[in-house]
């Protein structure tokens, strides 16, 4: 599979360097060229940098030690930072999650990590209840600085307990902040910025992403680059309708636009970063240039990021459309093992380029709407 | 009135010690062993369906074994309760309250209490010399006016809710004072304190002022969590009480978090005088969740300092414990993972503190978590709304009979550590504060509308940017604004 995006803003060309590894960072100095980055090994470099900053932070989950990681994002932090910070844990979601909240609520720095997020739901009412809420219960005395990250969505012929996207779940509750990165340098940037963050953070990662390559430049690798909460990213600058997505969808989202802009279609595609709180004012002002949108996810359809997109576009550019607004998510069915049925059931690109077209009028036929 | 020979309900035991406890069972059964370990249950209505093994040969022919936390079996330190004497009461708990039909396997198990303690104390002292009290004159004052704050203040919130200031879900502690007063007057102000919703009596006795809690209730503005909270979400960082959880079991995970925490500042941190110890106080409905398995295990494993201390009142709102329950001995569950388990008369507010204590003291020390089950009864329903209609008038009677705080009031007179009339002023005083900190409260303001948006982050930047590119919470109007953050 081809991890590499062409970004028409850099101008970075691709080499075939060297992956830039977690330890590789004093490297940073003495290229101004393009490197280029795993996402995983932007989610270490990150993990990595913020425990060596700051001694109250550490981090715990199922396999994050001596397996290295389940997806290999801790590897080598067990070695570095020794048992003590770096924690495996028993099969006991809630129990840690509440573990987790308990050390955050008493002044330590947690970022726990679900082999999935679908295992957040063990703990989910950690999560919620202890995490998000208390600030606000407690009226400001007790804030829970504590990151809840893992992969997020579908992967490949994992079937249905295995597949669910949370980002309209956690997204919905207030106290949280919802995050999910795309690019290496979303996730670095990101993920250092919410381990600093004194809110708890649901941090969505893809696990099909961890292996995509991204160039990163130097700024992206110096240890003080964060990227700021709440503010979405304009992936691609266009004029005739905007494709908002997070996450993986993204990378489909800047394919489609590839294949648009053959048809005449300059689409603007828009990297929502953060899920809550959402960059409104971004989107906003895309489809008051624009007049058009299509948003795009890969978890159920009903009460999902797009249909919070949607509702907040008309709400407050109404008068800007001049077509309905066109919502792509996931089949809402439960993930499918087969892998064509996989393939149905999820966003792809023909399926955004289609919904694009009829943004736009160009008559196409509907796909079937579940 | 407890009929001789015949201690009240279900899981007591006679005190060996009887005469520095609280309770006075008749010098016969002290020094009959055999007698000891009799079935005590035969009023008990709700242990009709146990079978009892009464079989008394059980702790006496069983040699002591050392002490059963597997984790301390390689060493030959000293146990929970080797050093004291006195705890030889729960000695003969063990074997006969085991619903398995072998003795030997019984007493095996677990409980660190039984057969620990290798001394036989075969007389216990009638006499009542100062050094046979388990406490000072002025340790017994501050536990008499703790619990008669906590009863008075129950009370009041009772009244204040029939009138109609308080609202919502409120759940009294009425009868269960001497398991707050007896762990909680043992910490230090960095210890923390977790509990559940039954908690306005936790963050009294962790020192919340009244005023700042019966605020809280009212829903005012001074409240200790400026009314966001509520009765069941008490919070208080400077007392270090993490709360106040709805949820059954959703505050073990949190306090077995804050022991990790204080283990990770002395061994991480390297803050070498950092020894806080958390306290994780819970009913005996949640000993069957799942989180609480989840976090014995960990803290024993990891061994945290934290002490469990289950507040077993018998029901569950109307789900009474023995029908929820396969095994009701929670005790026990303690040392399935390696750690000790208590059994202790939660009535009792001296026996529950001696048991603190030393749990407290093996926690600070490093040597691991201890469960301790605290046998107590809730004299009031579950919560204002329950119409409480489950209960056996019976039980409640046989429990109301055993009051720790006339049991305490009792001791204090007795032994002499205090007049009535200091008695009768320490209850005064508390009315007093009770109902200054009403009055406070009544006059206190509600919260304004601009607090509604207030500390639903720690940074306020996470509302997010508004429409104008800034960050919402840098508009003024920010908080005058609709529902639509």
């Amino acid at each position: 599979m081809s991890g590499i995006v062409r970004n028409k803003i850099s101008a970075f060309s691709v080499q075939s360097l060297q992956r830039v590894g977690p330890y590789a960072l004093s490297l940073r100095g003495y290229s101004s060229g393009a490197k280029e980055m795993t996402v995983r090994d932007a989610l270490n470099s990150a993990l990595d940098e913020e425990m060596s900053a700051d001694p109250k932070v550490f981090l715990m989950g199922e396999e994050v030690g001596e397996y290295q990681g389940a997806y290999k994002v801790s590897k080598g932090l067990l070695e570095k930072y020794g048992p003590d910070r770096v924690i495996d844990t028993p099969v006991t979601e809630a129990g840690f999650a509440g573990i987790g909240v308990g050390a955050a609520f008493y002044g330590l720095k947690p970022i726990v990590e679900f082999m999935t997020f679908n295992f957040s739901m063990q703990a989910i009412d950690h999560i919620i209840n202890s995490a998000a809420k208390s600030n606000y219960m407690s009226a400001g005395q007790i804030s829970v600085p504590i990151v809840f990250r893992g992969p997020n969505g579908a992967a490949a012929g994992v079937a249905a307990q295995h597949s669910q996207c949370y980002a309209a779940w956690y997204g919905s509750c207030p106290g949280l902040k919802v995050l999910a990165p795309y690019l290496a340098d979303d996730a670095r940037g990101l993920l250092k910025a919410v381990i600093r963050d004194p809110d708890p953070v649901v941090f969505l990662e893809n696990e099909l992403l961890y292996s995509e390559s991204f160039p990163v430049s130097s700024e992206v690798l110096d240890s003080s680059f964060c990227l700021r909460i709440g503010k979405a990213k304009i992936e691609k600058e266009g004029t005739d309708v905007t494709i908002t997505a997070y996450s993986k969808m993204v990378g489909h989202a800047l394919k489609a636009a590839e294949t648009l802009s053959k048809e005449g279609i300059n689409a603007e595609v828009i990297n929502l970063h953060s899920i809550r709180p959402l960059d409104r004012q971004t989107i906003n002002a895309s489809v008051r240039k624009t007049n058009r949108l299509v948003t795009v996810e890969e978890g159920f359809p009903q009460h999902g990021v797009g249909a919070e997109i949607c509702a907040s576009i008309v709400e407050q550019s109404f008068n800007y459309l001049d077509a309905p607004a066109e919502r792509i998510a996931g089949a809402d069915v439960p993930m499918p093992y087969a892998a064509n049925l996989e393939r149905m059931a999820l966003p792809q690109v023909e399926d955004i380029v289609r919904a694009t077209k009829r943004a736009c009028y160009r008559s196409e036929p509907r796909a079937a709407t579940a | 009135m407890i009929k001789p020979g015949q201690p009240p309900q279900c899981f007591s035991r006679p005190s060996v010690l009887s005469s520095l406890s609280l309770s006075n069972p008749p010098p016969s059964q002290k020094k009959d062993k055999k007698k000891m370990s009799s079935p005590i249950l035969s009023g008990a209505k709700i242990l009709q369906t146990l079978p009892i093994n009464s079989n008394a040969g059980g702790s006496a022919s069983d040699p002591p074994k050392p002490l059963s936390d597997p984790l301390l079996l390689l060493k030959s330190k000293s146990s929970l309760f080797r050093s004291s004497p006195k705890l030889r009461r729960f000695s003969s708990y063990s074997p006969c309250r085991s619903f398995s039909s072998s003795s030997s396997s019984s007493s095996a198990v677990f409980a660190v209490s039984s057969d620990v303690v290798k001394e036989e104390k075969k007389k216990p002292k009638l006499s009542t010399s100062v050094s046979d009290l388990l406490i000072t004159k002025e340790e017994a004052l501050e536990l008499y006016e703790d619990m008669v704050l906590g009863r008075a203040f129950e009370d009041m919130c009772a009244q204040m809710y029939y009138r109609g200031k308080m609202f919502g879900f409120v759940h009294l502690y009425n009868g269960q004072e001497a398991v707050s007063t007896g762990f909680i007057k043992l910490l230090k102000k960095e210890d923390c304190v977790v509990s559940t919703y039954r908690d306005h009596v936790h963050a009294l006795s962790k020192g919340v002022p009244a005023r700042a809690v019966i605020s809280e209730l009212f829903g005012k503005t001074t409240g200790c969590c400026r009314g966001q909270g509520g009765s069941m979400h008490m919070f208080s960082s400077d007392h270090n009480l993490l709360g106040g959880f709805a949820f059954i079991g959703e505050g073990i995970p949190v306090a077995t978090g804050a022991a990790f925490t204080s283990k990770y500042r002395r061994e991480v941190l390297k803050k070498a005088d950092y020894n806080s110890v958390t306290l994780a106080f819970f009913g005996d409905g949640t000993c069957n969740n799942g989180q609480f398995f989840e976090c014995l295990n960990m803290a024993a494993l990891w061994k945290l300092p934290i002490v469990f201390v289950v507040e077993n009142n018998l029901w569950a709102i109307g789900m009474s414990h023995l029908r929820a329950t396969s095994d009701p001995e929670i005790w026990k569950k303690g040392p399935a993972f390696g750690m000790p388990g208590v059994h202790v008369d939660g009535m009792d507010v001296l026996k529950v503190r001696e048991v603190a204590r030393e749990a407290i003291s093996r926690a600070r020390r490093g040597d691991g978590p201890t469960l301790v089950e605290c046998e107590t009864y809730r004299f009031r329903g579950h919560s204002l709304a329950d119409p409480d209609e489950l209960r056996d008038p019976a039980e409640k009677a046989r429990y109301a009979a055993r009051d720790p705080i006339t049991a305490l009031k009792k001791y204090i007179l007795d032994k002499k550590l205090g007049t009535e009339a200091e008695l009768k002023a320490i209850e005064k005083r508390i009315d007093e504060v009770v109902e200054d900190a009403v009055e406070f409260a009544d006059e206190s303001p509600l919260p304004p509308r601009s607090q509604l948006l207030e500390n639903v982050f720690a940074d306020p930047k996470g509302f997010g940017i508004g429409p104008d590119g800034k960050y919402r919470c840098e508009d003024p109007k920010f908080t005058e604004g609709t529902a639509h953050v």
